[in-house]
């Protein structure tokens, strides 16, 4: 077999949009002007190309230009609004309400609160990953000042009730945040329409360049304002400072603009082989099973469980040419699967058997072709294998077997 | 994380997969690990009852590939050998020979327990008693 090396890491990073890459290469010499430089032309071409991309990103997502804040990524924009906030609302309240699948940047940001005095609710999941909205009401207080809920799942593509917890936010006079990084630029996210004060997202995974991310700031009914997590020459009206990284602006900006014209496309061709890979497998296979909400979902994920196969193992028969995901971290000493499936009441020996694929611009119809049959060979190559899958043919109650837990 | 040719070797073309028939009085079980651990080995010896050598040794295995490995070595090791000079086969020698990195040391570990309760099932189906040394293994 010739050396074939298929991407289905999209979720992780995706690659950069030659188109985007293209625009950026004037802006590393011939434009290499600070745009906090207001004296000369270089400054000036930096500044007009910088607020140019501003635009680009704020009409992807529906905000006043004023509203974008350029940060290093998502973990920044995630740590600027969560302690931001928490620094300057903290007369009003010190109580956060977040999720138990939030990203690690979210989950991580409100530990470190919790240390300077925050209280934080961490709610659960419903077995599909999404909130139950009785629950996050029941959870609020007096003293919420924040309720932090990402847009889609970064492992599954679930999607939250993001309107209706914009409701309750409005009801309840509580600013309301998103972690929206998975959802930006592959489906329709437009947060003013649905009461979202704050929302971190990044460039490098809707085909822009690693290393420039942003944070969306609500500028009027409410005015949100966040203390500044860097102290440095009051950039990006004095919410982050640090030289703009102008080249990845303006690869943002244009990736953006694409997103905006492709995205109707690539959700539809996207959907479509994502289907076609989830059928093709669970009718190839017995005891396949889709984690997360089968409905509320983004257009190009899917992330499944193979019963009794250990995910580490069934990704070393393909690693070679198929690159993506396991929901087992087995290379940790601790080998702890997944929180996210765990917290959707997945079982251990589920999650430590789940794969997630995420497809992008770039995956073909061939490539989901020749995916079907590696995963279908190496899940029976594992099954084969497996003493726990002969057990279960054999009608052994898994349950009932007093295993060694070591 | 990139594995050894050793460990991928055996991944891709594992020796001595199987099953053996459990009720026999000459074939020894041993089942270790959980599938909430992420690991479970299955490995089976079956010895000839006048002189204690392992004649045939089978494993089936569920886990990462170093464990799967892990599992067809012994298996390779544990054939030819007799009951009290395998129960010195140490976790240790299989990390050096498939060149294992810390995070996969449980993998031989685990293989070790799973040597160790098969002979120790032979034994007890047998009526033989064990030796004054029992190492346990450290998990």
């Amino acid at each position: 077999m010739a050396q074939r090396l298929i991407y289905l890491d999209n979720n992780a990073t995706t690659p950069t949009d030659p188109r985007v890459v293209d625009t950026m290469v004037p802006y590393f010499y011939e434009k290499h002007g600070n745009a906090a430089s207001r004296n000369h032309p270089f400054g000036w071409e930096a500044e007009e190309a910088v607020d140019y991309a501003r635009e680009q990103v704020a009409a992807l997502i529906d905000v006043d230009p004023k509203e974008i804040i350029f940060t290093s990524g998502a973990t920044e924009s995630d740590n600027l609004a969560l302690k931001g906030v928490f620094e300057m609302y903290a007369r009003k309240g010190n109580h956060i309400i977040t999720v138990k699948t939030e990203h690690k940047a979210v989950l991580d940001s409100c530990q470190r609160l919790e240390k300077d005095g925050a209280e934080v609710t961490y709610l659960e999941v419903e077995a599909n990953g999404r909130i139950d909205l009785a629950k996050l009401e029941a959870a609020i207080k007096d003293s919420t000042i924040l309720i932090s809920v990402m847009w889609a799942n970064n492992e599954t593509g679930t999607i939250q009730p993001m309107k209706e917890i914009g409701e309750l936010c409005a009801k309840h006079g509580i600013l309301f945040m998103s972690d929206a990084t998975q959802a930006v630029g592959k489906i329709p996210v437009h947060p003013k329409e649905l009461g979202i004060h704050l929302m971190a997202f990044t460039a490098h995974k809707m085909y822009g360049p690693k290393g420039v991310g942003a944070l969306f700031v609500n500028r009027k009914s409410p005015r949100v304002k966040v203390t500044a997590q860097m102290d440095g020459g009051g950039h990006e009206r004095g919410m982050r400072s640090g030289t703009l990284n102008v080249p990845a602006i303006v690869g943002f900006g244009k990736a953006a603009e694409l997103a905006k014209l492709e995205m109707a496309e690539d959700t539809r061709r996207l959907s479509g082989l994502r289907d076609k890979l989830e059928k093709s497998l669970m009718a190839q296979l017995e005891e396949v099973y889709i984690n997360g909400d089968p409905t509320n979902r983004m257009p190009h994920v899917t992330n499944l469980s193979f019963k009794h196969v250990e995910g580490e193992g069934l990704m070393m028969t393909f690693n070679q040419n198929i690159a993506l995901s396991s929901g087992s971290a087995c290379t940790s000493a601790s080998l702890e699967p997944s929180y996210v499936l765990i917290a959707m009441g997945l079982g251990d020996d589920l999650a430590h058997s789940s794969l997630r694929f995420s497809l992008g611009r770039f995956t073909t119809e061939d490539d989901i072709d020749f995916t079907i049959e590696a995963i279908r060979k190496g899940v029976n190559h594992m099954r084969d294998l497996s003493p726990i899958w002969e057990m279960y043919k054999e009608g052994i109650d898994l349950e009932s077997v007093q295993w060694s837990e070591h | 994380m990139a594995y050894s040719e050793k460990v991928l070797e055996h991944f891709k073309n594992p020796k001595n997969v199987g099953t053996l028939d459990k009720s026999k009085k000459n074939v020894g079980t041993g089942l270790v690990g959980a599938p909430e651990c992420g690991d479970v080995m299955r490995l089976q010896i079956e010895v000839d009852e006048e002189t204690h050598m392992i004649k045939d040794a089978k494993f089936k295995t569920f886990g990462c590939g170093s464990a799967i490995a892990s599992s067809s070595l012994a298996t390779e090791w544990l054939k030819g050998k007799s009951i009290d000079e395998a129960m010195t086969i140490d976790n240790m020698d299989i990390v050096e020979e498939l060149a294992l990195p810390p995070v996969k040391i449980h993998c031989s570990v685990l293989a070790e327990d799973a040597i160790k309760s098969a002979i120790t099932d032979y034994r007890k189906k047998n009526g033989i008693g064990v030796p004054e040394k029992q190492e346990k293994a450290s998990v």
